[in-house]
């Protein structure tokens, strides 16, 4: 009997293996962030637009914030530029932008380009928070709840169909679960 | 043709440069210098996924080299420094998958992978054990090999 039956589960086995690891909408080079449910990390930077300002965690404390990692090296942060634009024109959250890896003069004039989504952008030339927050390219967006934890990160470039399923009812949620 | 011995020279210092350097060069301590090289090769560069951070020349592995580097200064274990990269960017950062009890079933699949084979192998063997051999004196009873003596029916 077990003899007709390894067969059938090997090919079952291999069948859901295969599904998952062919899943053309699964990004291979995303991973899991270990920092999901733990607080943000702390961060305190200049910023970008005006150095004598400082965009930190604490003052961010208490409300629910978009934080998107971005740099003007990186390409599909360009692609992304323009839903970030329609969303922050919903006055949802803030955004909070972090560019890292970049200049300061070309971070200005590509926000002057493009246009300014952000409620602040945090100036982070030498990648010390990118680095606390696991940042391993851009664009990278993570959703900071009312407690300051991390909540929830997207790996890839925003789109308003991402901001709908996966953000607006995380941010409902935790206002309910904060307030 | 004199500028060629330079040349070579040349070259063959460039023949040991495989890893990514840094500006600030070698720690002074040797100790030191060890424990980096050390903990940077077990380090996944996660840009380029199976790179060590100590081959890799994108300016991520850059940092991260720096924050090994300010570590091991500030007198920090190699524990204390991978439980820093694998706060921040999960257990796939490290190359070397520690054995826990939640990486148990890593460690032990081959195992029980080998244990099915042995299994697998015995019982074959007992199978072929209670059966006649090949170069038994007596004829070979239904099985005739294909292709031998054709027409043998």
């Amino acid at each position: 009997m077990w003899k007709f039956l390894v067969p059938i589960v090997a090919f079952v086995g291999l069948v859901v293996l295969f599904a998952l690891g062919l899943n053309p909408n699964r990004d291979i080079r995303a991973l899991p962030s270990p920092l999901i449910g733990k607080p943000a990390p702390a961060f305190n930077l200049t910023d970008v637009l005006d150095p004598s300002r400082v965009v930190s965690s604490a003052s961010l404390e208490g409300q629910v914030y978009v934080f998107n990692a971005w740099g003007t090296w990186c390409v599909a942060c360009r692609e992304e530029q323009e839903a970030l634009l329609q969303i922050a024109k919903q006055r949802v959250v803030p955004i909070i932008g972090l560019d890292f890896m970049d200049d300061r003069s070309k971070a200005q004039r590509w926000l002057q380009q493009l246009g300014n989504p952000y409620s602040a952008v945090a100036f982070d030339p030498e990648e010390r928070t990118a680095i606390d927050w696991g940042i391993y390219g851009a664009p990278e967006t993570f959703l900071v709840d009312t407690k300051g934890r991390i909540i929830y990160k997207f790996i890839s470039p925003m789109t308003l169909e991402v901001w709908k399923k996966e953000f607006l009812p995380r941010i409902e949620a935790a206002r309910r679960g904060g307030a | 043709m004199k500028y060629w011995l330079p040349i070579v020279a040349a070259l063959l210092l460039c023949a040991g440069a495989v890893r990514a350097l840094d500006a600030n060069g070698q720690l002074e301590d040797p100790r030191l210098e060890a424990r980096y090289e050390e903990i940077t090769k077990q380090l996944r560069c996660l840009v380029c996924q199976n790179e060590s951070i100590a081959d890799s020349n994108v300016q991520l592995a850059g940092d991260l080299r720096r924050q090994v580097r300010e570590m091991l200064l500030a007198g920090r274990t190699d524990a204390a420094i991978f439980d820093f990269m694998t706060a921040r960017y999960g257990e796939f950062v490290r190359f070397n998958t520690p054995v826990e009890p939640k990486t148990l079933w890593i460690w032990g699949s081959p195992f029980v992978l080998l244990l099915i084979g042995v299994l697998v192998v015995v019982r074959v063997m007992r199978a072929r054990s209670r059966m006649p051999l090949d170069d038994d004196p007596q004829p070979a009873s239904a099985e005739t090999p294909p292709g031998s003596a054709p027409g043998s029916h």
